[in-house]
């Protein structure tokens, strides 16, 4: 395998007592995307939560273009370029879709896409630009925090459920959107329990059962291997 | 009691009350930006009072001494907490707030001191002494706790603030002062006769309210703040620091202490512990607005100085207890309602 872009090695982490991941470990490449897939609580968003040092772990490492950042600071690994645009989105409520926007360019440290590319890509941020993160719609509030990440200079992408709660045509914009930062060379790691979705994507996945990775394998490994969709995902 | 009293004892609330806004939007919004519970906020009123004072008796005031005190304090904390990230930018920004900035205070007030400049001058040398030791305290007590509960980080504002009255005691002496007032002039309004000084206190209260409305209200840096303020794990995602929505919440906090105490000390004699009952006025007042509105904070804080000036009338001995015990009935008020703002999900 070429060299690890990001890469994460026996990563043990813990709510409380409560020991969630399991030696968990991992590679992703440049310019590839993964999909993380499992049921539900099983542990996926607590491997990005451990990833981004949300939740740092307790023992284990991840290195991210070779260099170690496990358990280092949100602050710091968003500004290395390791972006988490988590399930509750996250952004500003009480500021509009362009102060959102504004703000994470303004505290990037390298410039990403520009606003002017944004909207080309999410012209539904540019009919809201003057709302409030809380005037607007479950899936516009998803394209805003993916949005936010891009016009940052974000290196790798984890993306949690990013089409959970979506209508059906909305589920279908975002994927659109997630196809098309991925041709222009974006890494990313997919979280999902919309397994048609994530497989749609992706180049590899990865399978998390009771904090640990059961399988790894692309898409059509996947599809084609029913005992471990019955097993680990229940399809 | 006749109208012209009820009139002249307003008058005085309202004077008072405002100095209490002051300190309450600075309460609550250290609250908001930091869950900091910022009971030192008093002696930053008597440190500006008095130095504010000393120069306006054309002496040097040795808060500054503190002031470098303080900022060889921020340095060396500065240079542990960040001791793994510190390249040349970072320490240069260090330096130039713990040490280049304090220098070159200390500096012009020994320079100009002597030389009696005037009000206005003496004004801004007390409140460009004081601004900086908010920023300063911030950096030695509270950015190494940012992460820690409410509960600890208001023992550590209880402990700067025993700190602080100490150091107050060192550095000011016991005796009391008063200053010039800004104006001479006195205005008759009717059955009042209105000092010039009331009118500056009313028109930079008025003046920093709307600023702040304005700051917060309609930039981008304003906005920033209340966004990271209710969305702090939001914040972190995008890389903003945290700890520098901190710093600007402590700066404003130092620079509000300052002016207030400018603003009062040709009013009353403040001595170097009278800041922290004028700053408990302050705190009941952002209690009221539960430390999280500042409308309601600043109304309030007006009501707790009526409070105290007509308790003053009939009751004098009284007026303290009397001014706390309304907080009593308004915290029972606020625990009976649904419980205090969470963090924004
Ligand atoms: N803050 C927390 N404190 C304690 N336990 C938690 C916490 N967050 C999650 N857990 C538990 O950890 C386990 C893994 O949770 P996690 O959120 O990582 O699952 P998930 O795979 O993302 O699930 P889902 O598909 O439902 O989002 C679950 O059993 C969950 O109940
Ligand atoms: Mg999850």
């Amino acid at each position: 395998m070429a060299e690890a872009f990001l890469e994460v090695e026996n990563l043990n982490t813990y709510y409380g007592d409560s020991h969630i991941l399991k030696d968990l470990s991992f590679k992703i490449r440049r310019g590839e995307t993964v999909a993380l897939l499992g049921r539900n609580g099983v542990g996926k968003t607590t491997t990005l939560k451990s990833i981004v040092g949300w939740v740092p772990p307790r023992s284990g490492r991840v290195s991210f273009e070779g260099r170690n950042v496990t358990g280092q600071e949100m602050m710091k690994n968003a500004r290395l370029g390791i972006s988490l645009v988590p399930e509750e989105r996250r952004i500003f409520t009480n500021l509009t879709v362009f102060e959102n926007l504004k703000l994470a360019t303004v505290t990037a440290q390298k410039p990403g896409w520009s606003l002017q590319d944004v909207y080309d890509h999410f012209p539904r941020l540019q009919e809201r630009a003057t709302n409030k993160g809380d005037e607007i719609s479950g899936g516009e509030k998803q394209m805003l925090a993916i949005a936010r990440a891009l016009v940052q200079d974000t290196k790798l992408l984890l993306l949690d459920e990013p089409t959970e709660g979506l209508a059906p045509l909305i589920v279908r914009e975002v994927e659109a959107i997630i196809r098309e930062i991925k041709s222009k060379g974006m890494t990313i790691l997919l979280v999902e329990q919309n397994f048609y979705s994530a497989l749609a994507v992706a180049d590899r996945c990865y399978i998390i059962d009771q904090g640990t990775i059961k399988f790894e394998g692309t898409p059509d490994q996947l599809r084609g291997n029913t005992e471990v969709l019955s097993r680990y995902l229940h399809v | 009691m006749d109208a012209d009293i009820f009139l002249i004892l307003l008058q005085d609330g309202v004077v008072n009350g405002a100095i209490y806004a002051l300190l309450a939007l600075s309460l609550v919004l250290v609250f908001a930006v930091t869950r900091v519970i910022f009971i030192p906020q008093g002696e930053f009123v008597a440190f500006g009072a008095l130095s504010y004072a000393t120069l306006d008796l054309g002496r040097t005031p040795r808060s500054i001494w503190l002031l470098l005190a303080l900022g060889a304090a921020a340095t060396v904390c500065g240079l542990w907490t960040q001791r793994r990230t510190l390249n040349r930018t970072a320490l240069a920004m260090l330096l130039s707030e713990t040490a280049v900035f304090p220098l070159a205070v200390a500096g012009l007030v020994l320079w100009l001191a002597p030389l009696k400049l005037g009000v206005a001058v003496e004004a801004i040398l007390a409140l460009a002494i004081v601004t900086p030791m908010g920023l300063l305290i911030y950096r030695v007590a509270f950015q190494p706790l940012a992460e820690a509960s409410v509960l600890v980080l208001l023992i550590a504002a209880v402990g700067v603030h025993l700190a602080l009255v100490g150091l107050g005691l060192v550095f000011f002496g016991p005796e009391g002062s008063r200053a010039t007032a800004f104006s001479s002039a006195n205005f008759t309004l009717g059955p009042l006769s209105v000092p010039g000084q009331a009118l500056w206190i009313l028109g930079f209260t008025a003046l920093l309210i709307v600023g702040l409305y304005l700051f917060f209200g309609f930039t981008l840096h304003g906005k920033a703040l209340r966004a990271t303020a209710v969305n702090r794990l939001g914040a972190r995602l995008v890389g903003i620091p945290t700890a520098d929505a901190g710093r600007i919440a402590f700066g404003l906090a130092g620079f509000i202490g300052a002016l207030s105490g400018v603003l009062i000390a040709p009013l009353t004699t403040v001595y170097y512990d009278s800041g922290f009952l004028i700053g408990l006025k302050g705190f009941v007042a952002a209690i009221v607005g539960g430390l999280v509105s500042y409308p309601i904070a600043a109304t309030a804080a007006i009501a707790v100085g009526c409070v105290e000036s007509f308790a003053s009338f009939w009751a004098s001995a009284f007026k303290e207890v009397i001014v706390f015990s309304v907080i009593v009935p308004v915290l029972l008020w606020l625990s009976l309602r649904s419980g205090a703002p969470a963090e924004e999900e």
